[in-house]
Formats: structure tokens, C-alpha cells, sequence
């Protein structure tokens, strides 16, 4: 099996290539590339990034026929893709970050920032904070509710169709931190860095 | 609910650890890689490299040290140190750190900062602030405390939050390795004037000033490091002994 890690110059990915070797040992090849052929014939993708909805967005499209790819592997052949942090936040039609920039639009609604309310949360949501397990995930496997994951953004996702929606945390109102459809994954926080139990989603998500 | 982190700190020369009082008299006290994975294992919310003498001494080891405890540990690695430049940034990012503090080179060129936060985010950009009291107030230090920079530590704080920084790590110059805690008044009054979360650092002698960090300074996050690293307390310990008092952590 092929795991790819989708390189497009979003920032800093090492963990993410780090914890994935790690869980992967040798039983799993995992890619770092932007290459589309090798992302055509993955069969896994992971999209990682960090820095702002605007900067991600527009290091994709830098790569020519990169989100047209994606696009046909998440969309067409239905393939598992898992976005963390801003890649998942990119599934969204919008984001608010920066500017008004148009996102992926793979599961419908909008990224905007975290209501602080006037300064009783600071901002970034930054460090270990519980999820609430809200439905049954593929990649929530062995991991209990109200388990602690790592989390650091200012911005958060918010579907439209709250069915997908399969955890929350609750930092100034209930965040989304997770949510899959049938073959796609994302988690606004980061498993590369939520220790043991975030390998064990790593794990679930390359045992799919 | 978000928890307080605890932080342990790795000082590192050289690519070993040292722990310093007042930042001289160094003592050499095992491998980094080693230490820091005994942190993660015991439950660390993050670990932090601060490699000390980078300022004036070749930086290269401390790569290689965050190298390869980017492998080992999978929790979020702070370094800093000596960063003076964005490749200085790039480099220590690349290498696997999760966030990169800023000292020296944001007092003297607060670009640092605004350009860091936006190539890379704010999540990965800290301001380190060292500040010293001098009559009612506090000044910026730089260069590992040796020079005042006769800033306002406060309105220095709130220009790093304007310029991008995801978090400040503030140190008391006049408590850093007196083990008499934080300087608590410090840290609140620079906590209620920022809105980004704040790292406590420099004075803890024991866990009740841990306790203090947090109820008193009102810092999200409490960093240590000789009482952690000789083996006084255990990372484990600290946290359920913050548990008993009422903040909340993760265990």
C-alpha cells in the first residue's frame, strides 16, 4: 500500500512525515510528493497544512492540476483522503482568513474565527484539549471519548450539513475538531503531535 | 476543556543538556534526544530546547539533536535560541521543530516576527521575552540577559502580539535559577494585556510555584527545567499534584 503526503509547500510537514513513518514502519510506503502521477496511484492521501486558509489555498494552486487531482481522487474515485489542520479546514467552500478565499468545496461550509468572546479566550486555541466523540468514525477506532489531542488555529470549520460533523471540542463554543464523510477524513487537530493516541489515529487511518 | 501544559526545558550546548544558574555555571547532564523522550514518555504536554550559547557558538549540533527527537517524540517541540534569521526559522522548522522562539533578533528587528508569523504562521512563532524589574517596571534583556534594551516589557509584549507571535514565552531574568517562583506579578500583568497565550518561565523551586504560574500569573502554560531534570519531580507528579489544586491538565 501507498500512503502519499501531499508536498505543496503548505508549511512545515515534518511531524506529519515523521509520525506516519513511524506508524507505518515497513509494512506501508509513504510518499512525500506533489508529483500527480504518484498522487493518481496512491492509495491513500494525506494534506497536511498549517500557516493561513489564504497561504495554503494558494500553495496548491500553485501546482498546476494539484487540486484537479485531488479532486479526482477524493471526489470521483471516492478514494480515503485525510486533511489535518488546514487541510481539512480547506474542504470548505470559504475561508475567512486573510481574505474571502474560495476553499475546495468538498463538504460544504465556511472557516471563520473562533469567537473569543471579546477576549475571555485567547487566541490561538493552542495546547491539549478533550474531543467529544459525536458519531461512530473509522478513525476514532480504540480511541475513548473525551480523549486529549494537540491543537493550535484561530479559525474553525463549520459544515453546513452537520452530519458530518464526528467530534467537537469545547474551547469558547463547541468546535468542530472532526469530520468524515464516507472517504473523507480531516481532524482540526493534529495527531502527529497528540502522542500515542494520535499515532493510534494515524494507525486507523492507514488501516482503512 | 483546554488544559495548562506543562513544559519541561531542555538548555542545550553543544548538543548536550546543561542547566545553568542565572545562566552561568553550567553543568553537564546527559543527552537531549534521551531526556526529551523521557519527558514525552512521562506525560510532557510539550518539551522545549533552548540551545544557550547559539548567540556566539556554532549552531549546527542543535539540528542534528532536534533531528532526531523529532523522530522519537510525537508531542510539540519548541526550540530556541540564537534564531536570528527566517532561513535560521526554515531550518529548525525543517528539521522537525513544531515552534521556533524568537529572542534577541525580535528586539532588535521586530520584521523578524511579522515576516516569520506570516511565511510560516503565528502557531509556530513565540516570542521569547526576557525582562528584568527596574523600579516599578520591567525591561527587555537580550543576548542570553546580558544586554538591556531599556524596552517596556509590557508594550513590547502587545507590539509582539500586533506583529504576529502565536505565543509569548516570558522569562524573569530576576528569578531564573533562584527556585524562589515565578515572578507572578510579571506575568499577569503581561497576561491581562495580551490576548495570545502566555508561557511562564524562570524561578520554579518547586511544584507550588507551578500552582502560582498558573492561579496568579495566569499563564496557559508553565515552563521548567532543573526541577524536572535532576529528578526533584517528575513530569507525572506535577500534574497530579496541579490536578489536587484544581487546574485542569491532561493526565
Amino acid at each position: 500500500m501507498k500512503v502519499t503526503i501531499v508536498d505543496y509547500n503548505s508549511g512545515n510537514i515534518s511531524s506529519v512525515i515523521n509520525s506516519f513513518k513511524e506508524v507505518a514502519k515497513d509494512k506501508v510506503n509513504i510518499e512525500v510528493t506533489a508529483d500527480l502521477n504518484k498522487i493518481k496511484s496512491s492509495d491513500k492521501i494525506v494534506l497536511p497544512g498549517q500557516g493561513s486558509f489564504k497561504s495554503c489555498v494558494d500553495a496548491l494552486n500553485k501546482i498546476n492540476g494539484l487540486t484537479e487531482a485531488l479532486h479526482e481522487f477524493a471526489i470521483n474515485n471516492k478514494k480515503p483522503l485525510f486533511g489535518i489542520c488546514v487541510g481539512l479546514q480547506m474542504f470548505a467552500d470559504i475561508g475567512y482568513e486573510e481574505t474571502e478565499t474560495k476553499g475546495l468545496g468538498w463538504i460544504s461550509g465556511k472557516v471563520s474565527k473562533i469567537d473569543n468572546q471579546n477576549g475571555k479566550y485567547k487566541l490561538p486555541h493552542i495546547g491539549w484539549n478533550q474531543i467529544n466523540i459525536v458519531k461512530q468514525s473509522k478513525i476514532f477506532k480504540n480511541i475513548e471519548n473525551n480523549s486529549h489531542m494537540y491543537f493550535v488555529h484561530s479559525y474553525e470549520f463549520i459544515p453546513e450539513d452537520k452530519n458530518v460533523i464526528s467530534a467537537t471540542t469545547d474551547y469558547s463554543s463547541n468546535i468542530v475538531c472532526s469530520v468524515e464523510t464516507e472517504n473523507i477524513f480531516g481532524t482540526q487537530f493534529h495527531p502527529e503531535k497528540s502522542d500515542k493516541l494520535g499515532l493510534k489515529i494515524i494507525d486507523n487511518f492507514i488501516n482503512i | 476543556m483546554l488544559k495548562n501544559r506543562i513544559i519541561p526545558c531542555l538548555d542545550v550546548k553543544n548538543g548536550r543538556v546543561v542547566k545553568g544558574i542565572n545562566f552561568v555555571d553550567l553543568k553537564d547532564a546527559g543527552d537531549p534526544v534521551e531526556q526529551a523522550q523521557i519527558y514525552s514518555d512521562g506525560g510532557a504536554d510539550e518539551i522545549c530546547f533552548l540551545d544557550i550559547t547559539a548567540s556566539n557558538e556554532n549552531r549546527d549540533t542543535i539540528y542534528d539533536v532536534v533531528e532526531r527527537t523529532s523522530k522519537k517524540c510525537f508531542v510539540p517541540l519548541t526550540v530556541g535560541g540564537g534564531v536570528r534569521s527566517i532561513d535560521d526559522i526554515n531550518k529548525l522548522l525543517n528539521c522537525g521543530a513544531d515552534k521556533v522562539s524568537i529572542n534577541t533578533a525580535a528586539v532588535e528587528n521586530s520584521k523578524v516576527v511579522l515576516d516569520s508569523s506570516k511565511k510560516f504562521g503565528s502557531q509556530c512563532i513565540v516570542v521569547a521575552i526576557d525582562a528584568k524589574k527596574n523600579g516599578d517596571k520591567w525591561e527587555i534583556f537580550t543576548h542570553g540577559g546580558r544586554n538591556n534594551s531599556g524596552l517596556d516589557a509590557l508594550e513590547y509584549a502587545k507590539k509582539m502580539e500586533d506583529n504576529g507571535a502565536g505565543e509569548l514565552l516570558v522569562t524573569s531574568m530576576d528569578r531564573d535559577g533562584t527556585q524562589m517562583g515565578y515572578d507572578v506579578d510579571l506575568m499577569s500583568k503581561i497576561a491581562s494585556k495580551v490576548n495570545i497565550p502566555l508561557i511562564a518561565s524562570g524561578g520554579v523551586g518547586n511544584l507550588d510555584h507551578l500552582v502560582d504560574g498558573i492561579k496568579l500569573g495566569n499563564a496557559s502554560a508553565v515552563l521548567a527545567a532543573s526541577i524536572f531534570h535532576y529528578g526533584k519531580h517528575s513530569v507525572q507528579e506535577a500534574k497530579e499534584y496541579l490536578d489536587s489544586k484544581g487546574i485542569p491538565v491532561r493526565i
